[in-house]
């Protein structure tokens, strides 16, 4: 086959493309993947009866903006790595700042309480179920997600992998706190963080395999 | 150089907006670059040049949508020649190394446009091995220029399908390509 054969074989009859084609299909995707694990959430777990009562307390707040706040970054990086060419780096340490504040927060409380409670304030009640339920939740979302971005042409298929599970633990976690009894920093900080650490690298060791185009 | 960008953004802007000449001359353009880009880092194969360049044009085809309006195209257009080369070496289990050096560009720059741009490949044979639903939509729209609408009536297809034919078709040929050895 001469190129040339091959330039007017996609050139001919090639038709319009709609404008934000990414941010549109990882939105379509993002929003599958919230809603399957919500009706996950619901189904298996149930939604927390005190729920209600929680709205009153700072920490179910910070509860949903880190885990919205992890999300939110995640799916910009995502997006942004699923365009060749485009940078990402400068917005690597973005990622962490959720974090980082959690724990901020967590060595507060920890400092503050007496020696004797520290280690219940780590465990809370649900410690052996939190991780896994997270990871659990962001089977249908790291599915939706890296099903979408293997659409668009991601370059650094490890990074794009573990930064799409990432996005994938966080929204799962954002659900899962709607079930999750546990209203202490500490707790956040350890087995939310591990729950999304899961599906981050799962997604680091099967994106290479699983994003290639 | 800012030339050059300017002039394929400009191209690629109407391309997307569906001006097929506008597309056409990107394309022929970006061969270039891609050529000797390839043989830059590919002194010792340059047979291998050519493959190289119908693959990453057919993945700037199928991926064209990830292209920003608002960002620059050069660096969108290097970045999946990096990736392909990566890609193929890869594949390949080269014995290779890239050579990143411009130096050996004499070495490879003998072999004439018209040589190369003749592969191993024969698009008739890759086509004949794509499903039928694939294959008509892209025989009548993309090599003889019907119309949807025409290639819908001949081959008794519906719109839709002569659409999702020639999409899932360049993609699969895509994906022989890069399978056939």
């Amino acid at each position: 086959m001469k190129t040339q054969e091959l330039i007017t074989l996609l050139a001919n009859g090639a038709s319009a493309v709609p404008a934000h084609t990414p941010a549109r299909r990882l939105a379509v995707a993002t929003g599958i993947g919230i809603a399957c694990a919500a009706i996950a959430m619901l189904g298996l777990l149930g939604p927390n009866p005190e729920l209600a009562r929680n709205l009153q307390y700072p920490m179910f707040w910070l509860k949903l903006g880190f885990t919205a706040a992890t999300a939110a970054v995640a799916l910009f990086s995502i997006a942004r790595l699923s365009r060749p060419g485009v940078r990402w780096s400068h917005a690597r340490w973005m990622l962490g700042a959720p974090v980082l504040f959690v724990w901020l927060v967590a060595l507060v409380t920890l400092a503050d309480a007496a020696p004797v409670e520290r280690v219940a304030l780590v465990l809370g009640a649900t410690w052996r179920t939190c991780a896994l339920n997270i990871a659990a939740l962001s089977v249908p979302l790291l599915v939706a997600i890296l099903w979408t971005v293997k659409t668009l042409a991601p370059t650094r298929l490890r990074i794009a992998g573990a930064v799409g599970g990432c996005a994938a633990g966080a929204l799962a976690a954002f659900v899962y706190a709607f079930h999750c009894p546990e209203l202490e920093a500490p707790f956040l900080g350890t087995w939310y963080v591990l729950g999304i650490l899961i599906p981050t690298v799962v997604g680091a060791l099967i994106g290479p395999r699983a994003l290639n185009w | 150089m800012r030339e050059t960008e300017d002039r394929l953004r400009g191209l690629m802007v109407h391309a997307l907006a569906g001006d097929v000449a506008a597309y056409h001359a990107l394309l022929e353009e970006a061969a270039a670059h891609l050529r000797g880009f390839f043989r830059r880092r590919l002194p010792r194969a340059p047979e291998e040049v050519e493959d190289l360049v119908q693959e990453t044009l057919l993945a700037i085809h199928n991926k064209r949508h990830t292209y920003d309006a608002r960002e620059p195209l050069t660096p969108w257009l290097y970045a999946i020649a990096r990736y392909k080369l990566i890609d193929s070496l890869r594949r390949a289990h080269s014995h290779e190394a890239i050579d990143a050096s411009d130096h050996d560009w004499e070495a490879s720059s003998s072999l004439a446009d018209d040589e190369a741009s003749v592969v191993r490949r024969d698009l008739h044979k890759l086509l004949d091995g794509l499903p039928e639903r694939q294959r008509l939509p892209i025989v009548y729209v993309k090599i003889e220029g019907l119309s949807v609408a025409e290639a819908a009536r001949r081959t008794g297809m519906s719109d839709s399908a002569i659409k999702v034919g020639v999409h899932r078709g360049l993609k699969a040929l895509a994906r022989r390509i890069r399978e056939s050895p």
